[in-house]
């Protein structure tokens, strides 16, 4: 299982770099998020795999007598996630407002000159 | 969308979908569930009206524009970890209430917290949603 | 011990965001709001600093979860300095704003944005937990985005994109180090990172998360190669925004550098080599951008990041004396960056502009207000009684016991090269004639019709934040003792770790 999913992280963090550094915007959008869900994932493998123990107490018991699963990472993935959502959400609305302006895909036409600048 | 079975359904589905909404946010305390799913559980019970009467139709069903609801849950979730300063405890410490209530149960500060984050997802959700659907209208 | 007041800064920006929320679109009611919440901000952080100053460090366990478990915040003197610095910067952008920024932008927004954006601030300066740090992080870059794009002229719009998209790079690269720290520790809690990352045998693995936390804060404190975004963001939101993002953001990466690596990394042969190289590019690529520009905001745009490669190169050499300077000029920059950035807004509502080709004669035109300005001037290059100075003798003792000699002399290059660029501004905007034909478009001064008071609004935050850089640069002694403590605590932090991991009982 961890095998699959270290070659999982490899290719989202490689082929979200590789997206991020092509000219396209949605492109830019679309490496941006691979790279978040990567990071996730890296996370949810570094917090160790611990298969069918959750980390729930019997209401008799007052000690963890077995093995369980790290809810740290699950929180900190959680919280990633409603982040890059809020984040993604932002990102496609400000693209396509660029999109609607700029009437072009390609960043390296981002490259309006200030007025003052003239 | 004009598929009428979907629009009499999400009829159906919209007041089945918000009960739903309110029965996870309150047995999220000791159960899987909370303010957070609860408000995507509500919002997308709006998103599948918006999507078979139309946005506006939608905003009109919901009377305030769902910004509105940012503020307050915002307010309420921050006055309830706010508040057990006041006993002089540690910011976000959960007070509760000595007896259980019928029906509910035991309620804490940590109930606000949640109805305050429900609200603000609701809120959230739906303005993201409607103004871009609006947009690309 | 553990104390609530801490938290109040982040709690103060929170309610007058939320309050300021429920005013939406009446702008009248959301400038006071504002003003007064940021003066009740400064007023706690003032108190929590002497607090912090005379008592200790202070703790705050989230709902009295014990540390390592639970949220820990904490106020060392660092940090609570730079929530000090943050309120200052905070409450003089707050009365700018007041007029310098356009009611439509009020409309949309702008206020409860801003104290978000400060509320992160504030949390991610108390935080004693790394992953809260990257919450706070997101916090601010999100507030930050908004802040940016508001108004949406095009160039604005466009600059966002690559603000953006460099600042979701940098917070995944974070997060990255952050899953990898979790994976060989099993802890977030700083002061327990701390100890667990210095009993760790495979130093390999922790110089490559190191790599990560470099990577990530670099991009958001600009350090070459990763600065392209700044120049050309920073000088597109309105002048008000501009100084907030100018004085603070990047700062807040210099503060989680500093954090990071005194506290969880000790910078070893290899980490230290790497950030004296990257601090040496920074600053050279700093000054090559700020002396061809013509644009006020964009020379400042390129000093900041000629200046990050002072601070940089001052944690790099990790002397006492260095981190000493380092973070004086930290301290100093807060101050004199938002300053500079709120004084191109004043220059560009007198005339219009911001070309320094097309200014001139502002001097003959308004003498008292230059010789303010020419406070905050001097005390950015450094003329010696004044803020600039002081901290550049420590680098300079530093490197020289360290033999760090082409920092010196990149140090030099970017002192010279403040000093030209201040000087060319100065000749240009306020000595020079104003220029026979001023072009397609007249120059415009929207400052003289103005009301009394709305000049007063616009020019007192200049002088209240010229007035903290004096002292800062005639009352060095005081500040020094700050700053030399600070440096004791980051070479020794055997005492904020106490304070964390200790467990108190909530009174």
């Amino acid at each position: 299982m961890e095998i699959v999913l270290v070659l999982l992280i490899g290719i989202l963090y490689a082929s979200g770099i590789f997206m991020l550094l092509r000219r396209s915007m949605v492109k830019l959008l679309i490496g941006l998020t691979l790279l978040g869900n990567g990071a996730n994932l890296l996370i949810f493998l570094l917090g160790r795999i611990t298969k069918g123990k959750p980390p729930v107490i019997d209401t008799a018991a007052k000690l963890f007598t077995d093995v369980y699963a790290d809810p740290v990472p699950q929180a900190l993935i959680l919280t990633a996630i409603v982040i890059s959502f809020g984040l993604q959400a932002f990102a496609i609305v400000l693209l396509k407002r660029v999109y609607v302006l700029v009437n072009s895909d390609d960043l390296d036409d981002l490259n309006t000159p200030e007025e003052e600048d003239i | 969308m004009n598929s009428s079975i979907l629009k009499t359904a999400s009829n159906y589905l919209l007041p089945i979908l918000l009960l739903f909404s309110v029965f996870l946010l309150l047995r999220g305390h000791y159960h899987p569930g909370g303010g957070f799913v609860g408000g995507l559980i509500a919002s997308i019970a709006f998103v599948l009206h918006g999507f078979t009467h139309g946005t506006d139709a939608t905003l009109r069903l919901l009377r305030i524009h769902p910004g509105v609801l940012i503020p307050v849950g915002l307010g309420l979730a921050a006055l309830s970890m706010f508040a057990p300063v006041l006993t002089g405890q540690p910011v976000m410490t959960g007070l509760w209430i000595e007896e259980p209530l019928p029906v509910i149960g035991l309620i804490g500060s940590a109930l606000f917290f949640d109805l305050g984050v429900y609200l603000v997802v609701i809120g959230v959700v739906l303005t993201i949603l409607f103004t871009i659907s609006q947009y690309s209208e | 011990m553990t104390d609530n007041t801490l938290i109040f800064p982040v709690l103060t920006h929170l309610f007058t965001a939320i309050v300021s929320l429920f005013f939406w679109q009446k702008t009248v009611s959301q400038r006071i709001i504002s003003i007064v919440g940021s003066a009740v901000a400064m007023g706690l952080s003032i108190e929590l600093f002497v607090k912090v100053w005379t008592g200790g460090i202070l703790t705050l366990q989230a709902a009295g979860w014990d540390a390592p478990f639970g949220i820990s915040f904490v106020a060392d003197v660092f940090s609570c300095s730079m929530v000090l610095l943050t309120s200052f910067s905070g409450f003089a952008v707050s009365l700018y704003s007041a007029t310098g920024i356009a009611r439509a932008r009020m409309l949309y927004g702008y206020f409860p944005i801003f104290h978000f954006l400060l509320m992160g601030l504030n949390g991610a300066f108390l935080t004693g937990d790394i992953f809260n740090l990257y919450v706070w992080f997101e916090v601010i870059i999100i507030a930050s985005f908004v802040l940016m794009t508001l108004g949406g002229r095009k160039a604005q719009i466009e600059g966002s994109v690559k603000y953006m998209a460099m600042n979701i790079l940098a917070s995944a690269f974070f997060l990255t180090g952050i899953g990898i720290l979790y994976g060989i520790t099993g802890t977030l809690n700083m002061a327990d990172l701390s100890l667990k990352i210095s009993a760790l045998e495979n130093r390999k693995l922790v110089d490559i998360t190191a790599i990560f936390f470099v990577i990530g804060f670099g991009i958001k404190s600009a350090v070459f190669p990763l600065y392209f975004w700044l120049p050309s963001s920073y000088h597109t939101p309105p002048s008000a925004v501009a100084a907030v993002f100018g004085g603070l953001l990047t700062k807040v990466g210099i503060y989680a550098l500093f954090r990071v690596f005194t506290l969880i990394f000790i910078p070893d042969n290899f980490l230290s080599t790497l950030l004296v190289a990257l601090a040496i590019f920074t600053i050279l690529t700093g000054t090559f951008g700020a002396v061809i520009k013509n644009n006020i905001r964009r020379v400042f745009s390129y000093l900041i990041v000629c200046h990050i490669g002072f601070m940089v190169g001052g944690l790099g050499m990790y002397s006492e004396i260095a981190l000493t300077g380092a973070l004086f000029y930290l301290f100093h920059d807060i101050l004199v960056k938002t300053n500079s950035f709120l004084i191109a807004g004043l220059i560009r509502k007198l005339r219009g502009t911001m070309n320094m080709e097309k200014l001139g004669g502002l001097y003959a035109e308004y003498p008292l207000l230059s010789l303010l300005i020419a406070i905050v001037f001097f005390s950015l290059v450094g003329i010696p009684p004044l803020s600039g100075f002081w901290p550049k003798i420590y680098l300079f003792e530093a490197g020289f016991m360290d033999r760090h000699y082409v920092l010196i002399g990149a140090i030099i290059v970017g002192s010279f090269a403040t000093l030209y660029v201040i000087a060319n501004l100065w000749a240009q905007v306020f000595w020079k004639n104003p220029p026979e034909t001023p072009g397609d478009s007249p120059l415009t001064d929207d400052f003289k019709p103005m009301t009394r008071f709305r000049k007063a609004l616009l020019v007192a935050p200049i002088a209240f934040l010229a007035a903290i850089t004096l002292y800062v640069g005639l009352g060095a002694e005081n500040i020094t003792l700050v700053v030399q403590h600070i440096a004791r605590e980051m070479k020794d932090p055997s005492p904020y770790i106490e304070a964390v991991l200790s467990k108190n009982i909530p009174q």
